[in-house]
């Protein structure tokens, strides 16, 4: 519904909102309320985010965080020209990373499109099933991902057929447009509806990852409220890129959101998960984020339903590190797979 | 084990090739001191680094011939373009022995090395590339044409940022044609002795600087020797004082840098995750051992809780320990006697009524500790927000309005610095107008820069360091008549002539 | 037979918190003036006690905020105010120069309009200096950062003691009002009419009370008060030769005033920015750069 002039219309009751705001929900309230939020100086945001960038993670910890990435890693294949065997390929590596050595771990996910979700549920097979040992979900993303520019309706049953062909979570985009012109309680709904259309036959919900596109957000004010918006509608996770705008996850970015998910547990006891997405392709890039995620929302946000990498490339050099570690030599490309 | 304790990440102390005794840098050389030398210790660990000589009054007197011959014959005939290719000179070397540099510092003073490493040398090249620049530039630099240089520049460093307080000193003072003789500090004397064999790789001409070490005796010869033309210092206010009543009158040029306690302001509009980084870099950056620390928090009272709540969460992730480990926030206190006087003031603090926290930490055995320590419950006429503590002490104090938060700010003898954080313009630029201090932050906090000049107000001293204020300390307009008809009437006629 | 008209004598009296006072220890002093002029051959002036300069340095200390809050044009209109009002009363003050300094009416005449041009060159400094003084500085970072001068607050000054009494207070006195101190100044003490007839002036030139105030007397008695007095900011011994300055200092270090020594000559407290930015204090304001 469109906002009116007031900005008194009534936007959607979800519980988070009322549980935060109370009150009748409105646009104005919910106005209200993200406006409220302290600001970010951007300065001192970065300047953090480089100081945390600084650690030296070395040996044990090293080796710990080689591993630990790779198993918060969504593997993904977004592209148009991806097709089945493509889809099946990323499975594949996705199941096992590295055939040289088989304790590697396996990754969190893999993310396609919504039509390529029956192939990847079909690719994963039994490491698919509920209770499987290792087992990799399958994320769509949804509603008309990158851009988001279609109707409602064309958005909720996009997400509602990656639901029903298996997806295990949804990554879906914000209305960037409505969110730049003000109409938060717009996007506020919007969320809330393809929220409901994550909802199963049997009552359970696939995980809802809300991406920002923080490089069309553009400033750090606006990823915070945001986020903010992206909670309080009912998100899962916060998710910064499309990967298809340039830049997409960034290390202050990513803090500022982090920040964010810091300040909703404190609020309500509740965990909210971030997923950095897009230009993230170095181990050394990923443990500045493992670093960041553990002395701002603190380790045990380090988990798969907490914290993800979205990723294609990063992989591989994930790889060539632990090879480096385990055998003492450097690696070459040629010894990991492309796919 | 837990990601976040971290693996060591030691900086390797082998990139140093220490002698087991450094001399006085005097003319061109290392000569042995004929006071009782003595040894510097590593804080961290309390086992001795090297031996330093100590210069007796004689060697001191020797330093400052070798600085005036110096002058006379060399320095003062040296083209501005000269004396600045020996500044660049200089900081070219400092850049190339930086991981050096940065080591022996974090060695010896306590600090931990990614500060050595990432704010201190960097400083010292910037600091001597800047002034590099002005050398043949001086006509520019506020004094009127044809500027003079003093003389003799006598110059005493305290330790908590050798290197630079070192670079700080000597870059303006040669940039503007004087030549020095400095005294580090008791017990950090170590990086002015490495930078003494940089100033013998750049051929720097013998005498022009000079260094000699010592405790305070040395300091106090130095700085009261009749041949000395400036002194510049920077410590305590009380040592600030006793130079300023023993060079009061003799014509010496004085610039100091002391004490003080400065005012970090939070609004309750500040951007909040920022002011957290920033009250902890305030206080807890080279372990509050920073005349410029904002030691005194000042927070609007309705975010007060919120304020201390996340600040303790943030404090609870700092790592304190070995400071050569690359990710050690927290280092070493730099000797028994100031852990002496941080604990001494602490108890106080506890005595008159505040409320003390400090996150648990192990600290090690051996070596200069001090937890990261807040104090809640503060009144303005506590010790703990009057005095000086120099060390990681945060004592938080509330306001209500601006006006107030202003009054409590400036409610010190002290007047070196001072933060806003708030994120409305036009409230933070009228807050910085009426602070007195040298130097405000407004969203950021212990920032430097060799082209920002840096000082105090009221009892932190007078005279500016760094940008182009800085070389005015270093320097003296031309000579020439300015006299008017009617002075010249003046001069001559007795008062009274006529009864 | 003469009818010349008797005439009415001025009593000098202190200036101090824009008022006219007597010396609160009820002390005056006899100031020689030539004989045959039309003021009285001895004059009395207050002498000013160390009471006197402590209430002085309370009215200065108040009148602070105001004077060093107004802009700088406004100050630069309130000196040259002074200046058109004294050049209204230069017969004046040639006489009071002439009678107490024995100079020649020519010289006395100079002096005072060398004198009023000091006000009016100073004046312009008012909303300039700040330009000439202060910088944009260019930090590598993304920081707004600019240093500026701003007044010191409270400055004792003792004029110079020769001939000169009215240039020689004026070239002490104005240079530390243009930033926007406030003074305490003791006047010259065998020649003070002149800086007392000041006073006058200053109080109807729209120079708020307390921003000059000025003590006749002897400095010898009172500048020690005035050294070691922690409210006092900074202390211009330009006349001070003859004192024993150096403890002056010494007791000015106590508290780390700013000291500028005593100079002598024709040059002594000579017109210049120097003496302007001396009594200021250089204040560096960081602030972050974010575009996002």
């Amino acid at each position: 519904m469109e906002t009116t002039a007031t900005g008194s219309t009534a936007i959607a009751p979800a519980s988070r909102a009322l549980e935060v705001i109370g009150g009748d929900l409105t646009e104005k309230s919910l106005r209200r309320y993200l406006e409220g939020i302290a600001g970010v100086d951007a300065v001192g945001l970065e300047a953090r985010a480089a100081a945390l960038g600084t650690r030296s993670i070395k040996t044990t910890s090293k080796a710990w965080a080689l591993d630990k990435i790779i198993s918060l890693i969504d593997l993904t294949t977004l592209e148009g020209s991806d097709t089945p065997g493509k889809v099946r390929s990323l499975v594949a590596k996705a199941l096992v990373p590295d055939a040289g050595d088989l304790s590697t771990p396996r990754v969190a996910a893999v993310c396609v499109y919504g039509d390529m979700v029956p192939y990847a549920v079909e690719a994963l097979g039994r490491a698919h099933d509920a209770d499987a040992p290792g087992r990799i979900n399958v994320a769509a993303v949804a509603t008309a991902f990158p851009s988001g520019r279609a109707s409602r309706s064309v958005k909720l049953s996009d997400t509602a057929d990656a639901v029903a062909a298996g997806a295990d979570e949804i990554d879906m985009v914000i209305d960037r447009g409505a969110f730049l012109s003000g109409r938060y309680g717009l996007v506020f709904d919007e969320i809330v509806a393809v929220k409901e259309a994550c909802r199963r036959p049997d009552g359970s919900y696939a995980h809802l990852k809300v991406i920002l596109e923080t490089g069309e957000l553009n400033t750090y004010d606006n990823i915070r409220r945001a986020s903010w918006l992206s909670i309080l509608a009912g998100g899962d996770f916060i998710k910064t890129s499309t990967g298809k705008v340039a830049p997409a996850a960034t290390l202050p970015v990513t803090l500022s959101m982090l920040e964010v998910v810091r300040d909703w547990h404190r609020l309500t006891g509740e965990k909210i998960g971030v997923k950095p997405a897009g230009g993230i392709r170095t181990s050394k890039d990923a443990i500045k984020y493992l670093v960041t995620v553990a002395e701002t929302v603190g380790e045990e946000w380090l988990e798969p339903d907490l914290f993800r990498f979205g990723a294609s490339s990063l992989l591989n050099d994930l790889l060539l590190q632990r090879q480096k570690l385990t055998s003492g030599s450097y690696s070459g490309p040629a010894y990991v797979t492309i796919d | 084990m837990t990601f976040l304790e971290y693996a060591p990440a030691p900086e390797s102390t082998s990139i140093l090739d220490l002698k087991s005794e450094y001399g006085l840098f005097i003319n061109g050389e290392f000569v042995p001191g004929n006071g009782e030398s003595f040894t510097t210790i590593s804080p961290a660990t309390e086992q001795k680094i090297t031996t330093i000589s100590c210069a007796s009054e004689a060697d001191v007197d020797t330093a400052v011939a070798a600085a005036r011959r110096a002058y006379e014959k060399t320095w003062s005939k040296l083209s501005g373009t000269d004396r600045g290719k020996y500044l660049f000179r200089i900081a070219r070397l400092v850049q190339e022995r930086s991981r050096e540099l940065a080591v022996a510092e974090t060695l010896d003073n306590g600090k931990p090395i990614k500060e050595s490493r990432d704010v201190d040398v960097p400083l010292v090249a910037a600091w001597f590339f800047y002034y590099a620049g002005w050398a043949d530039k001086l006509d520019h630099a506020g004094l009127g044409p044809n500027p003079r240089s003093l003389g003799v520049a006598a110059q005493v460093i305290p330790w908590n940022f050798p290197l630079l307080m070192l670079a700080w000193k000597i870059a303006p003072a040669l940039a503007a044609g004087n030549t020095v003789v400095l005294k580090p500090a008791e017990t950090t004397s170590l990086t002015a002795m490495l930078f003494a064999e940089i100033l013998q790789q750049a051929d720097l001409p013998a005498g022009v600087v000079n260094i000699v070490t010592g405790a305070g005796a040395t300091g106090s010869a130095l700085v009261n020797h009749p041949d000395v033309n400036k002194v510049a210092f920077t410590g305590s206010t009380a040592v600030g004082r006793s130079i300023a009543r023993s060079t009061a009158g003799t014509g010496k040029k004085l610039t100091l840098e002391l004490g003080g306690k400065g005012a970090n302001i939070v609004f309750d509009d500040a951007p909040i995750d920022q002011a957290i980084e920033g009250i902890v870099n305030g206080i807890f950056f080279n372990q509050g051992q920073v005349c410029c620390a904002g030691s005194r928090l000042l927070v609007q009272e309705s975010v007060h809780d919120e304020v201390v709540e996340r600040l303790k969460e943030r404090l609870s992730t700092l790592r304190v320990g070995d400071p050569l480990d690359k990710n050690t926030d927290i280092g070493a206190i730099n000797s028994a006697s100031q852990l002496g006087r941080m604990r001494e003031l602490s108890d106080i603090g506890e005595q008159e009524g505040a409320t003390r926290w400090s996150p648990a930490s192990n600290l090690p055995q051996q070596g200069f500790w001090f937890p990261p320590t807040i104090f809640t419950n503060v009144s303005t006429s506590h010790r703990i927000a009057r005095d000086e503590i120099f060390g990681p002490v945060l004592s938080v104090l509330t306001f209500r309005t601006p006006t107030e938060a202003i009054a409590k700010a400036n409610n010190t003898p002290y007047g070196l610095s001072a933060g806003i954080w708030s994120d409305k313009g036009s409230r933070v630029l009228a807050v910085a107008d009426k602070l007195r201090a040298g130097v405000v932050w407004a969203n950021t906090f212990n920032k430097f820069d060799p082209a920002s000049p840096f000082g105090g107000y009221k009892e932190s001293g007078y005279g500016r360091e760094g940008g182009r204020h800085g070389l005015g300390a270093y320097l003296a307009p031309a000579a020439g008549p300015k006299s008017s008809v009617v002075s010249a009437i003046m001069n001559k006629t007795p008062l009274g002539g006529s009864k | 037979m003469s009818t010349a008209r008797l005439g009415v004598p001025k009593t000098y009296k202190l200036y101090i918190g824009g008022k006219f006072v007597r010396s609160e220890s009820g002390r005056v002093y006899e100031v020689a003036t030539r004989k045959g002029g039309p003021m009285l051959n001895t004059v009395n002036a207050a002498k000013g006690s160390r009471k006197d300069a402590r209430d002085a340095v309370t009215a200065a200390r108040a009148a602070v905020s105001g004077w060093a809050g107004t802009s700088g044009y406004n100050r630069g209109q309130v000196l040259y105010r002074i200046a058109e009002v004294l050049d209204g009363r230069r017969a004046q003050f040639a006489e009071e120069i002439a009678a107490s300094e024995g100079v020649s009416d020519t010289a006395a005449a100079a002096q005072v309009d060398e004198a009023i041009d000091l006000w009016v060159w100073y004046a312009g400094w008012a909303d300039k200096y700040v330009q000439v003084a202060g910088n944009a500085n260019p930090v590598s970072g993304p920081y707004f950062n600019l240093s500026t001068p701003e007044p010191t607050g409270v400055v004792a000054v003792i004029a110079p003691q020769g001939v000169g009494s009215l240039l020689g207070f004026v070239r002490a006195v104005a240079p530390v009002l243009v930033s926007g101190n406030t003074v305490v100044v003791l006047g010259n003490e065998r020649a003070p009419l002149a800086a007392l007839s000041l006073g006058e002036v200053l109080a109807t030139s729209d120079v708020p009370a307390g921003v000059v105030n000025i003590l006749s007397g002897s400095p010898a008695e009172i500048a020690p008060w005035l050294a070691s007095h922690a409210d006092v900011n900074a202390l211009d011994l330009l006349g001070a030769e003859n004192l024993d300055w150096v403890d002056l200092q010494i007791d000015a270090a106590e508290t780390l005033k700013r000291v500028l020594p005593p100079e002598t000559g024709p040059d002594a407290g000579a017109p210049s920015i120097d003496r302007i930015t001396f009594f200021t204090e250089t204040k560096t304001v960081w602030h972050t750069k974010g575009l996002l």
